[in-house]
């Protein structure tokens, strides 16, 4: 399992390669590539900005592997989230899930990135032509988050 | 007991500061209590933690609800529901 918070870009080819290498018995990989929308509530964004809170990120993070893991059986799993400054149509967060089979992998992966989008604490500010503003938390974002929870 | 606050994002913003220190006289207190005596401090800090904008707090590095009891040396924080991702 990779979990890693940085500024520098990611490359999906050599994280997937790595990953299939990585262990025997890997059938399916299934990954997700978040970027920054150029375009948001009918603005035009130039520039995001994402802080967060060291030390609690990555333990948030690798709570939400984990849980995945004991819910799907996950051979191998990559979170990378960037942090800083990244222009629009960057590339802003990397999920990818290694399983025997796609369902598991393919959940997984969908079930992380939910967990993750109302879990880290990330936060992003958007540069637009009338300014700054932080965005706000979305309620389909939190519906798809409780979509997953166990009776 | 003493603790140590994190304030994130938008309230990092309003307040100009990241963290502070605190000293106070109880053993245990909760995370809403907390932002009751923080909210005293001025109309900004009222507004900041009880208006109507949303704050989540954690508690050592896990979200936490306004009822988690905060003990002595514990990390708090205070941040807008999180938007990552």
């Amino acid at each position: 399992m990779k979990i890693a918070v940085q500024s520098e870009d990611f490359d999906l080819n050599f994280e997937l390669a790595r990953m299939r290498e990585s262990r025997q018995g890997i059938g399916a990989l299934v990954s997700f590539v978040g970027l920054v929308r150029d375009l948001n509530d009918g603005e035009s964004v130039s520039q995001l900005t994402l802080e967060h809170y060291p030390g609690m990120t990555e333990k948030a993070l690798q709570a939400i592997v984990a849980d995945a893991a004991s819910r799907w059986a996950v051979l191998d799993a990559t979170v990378i989230h960037r942090v800083g400054s990244l222009q629009a149509s960057e590339q802003i967060v990397l999920v990818a899930v290694a399983s025997a089979h796609r369902d598991q992998a393919f959940k997984a992966c969908e079930f992380i990135m939910d967990y993750l989008k109302t879990q880290a604490p990330f936060w992003k500010k958007e540069l637009t032509a009338s300014g700054e503003r932080w965005l706000d938390d979305k309620d389909s974002d939190h519906d798809a988050q409780k979509c997953w929870q166990l009776p | 007991m003493k603790i140590k606050i994190f304030y994130f994002a938008r309230l990092k913003e309003t307040l100009k500061f990241s963290s502070e220190d605190l000293e106070l006289p109880d053993t245990e207190l909760s995370l809403l209590k907390l932002k009751g005596l923080l909210a005293k401090r001025s109309e900004v800090w009222q507004k900041m933690l009880l208006g109507s904008l949303k704050v989540r707090g954690a508690i050592n590095h896990v979200l936490v609800d306004d009822q988690a009891l905060i003990v002595d040396g514990d990390e708090v924080a205070f941040f807008p529901p999180v938007t990552g991702g």
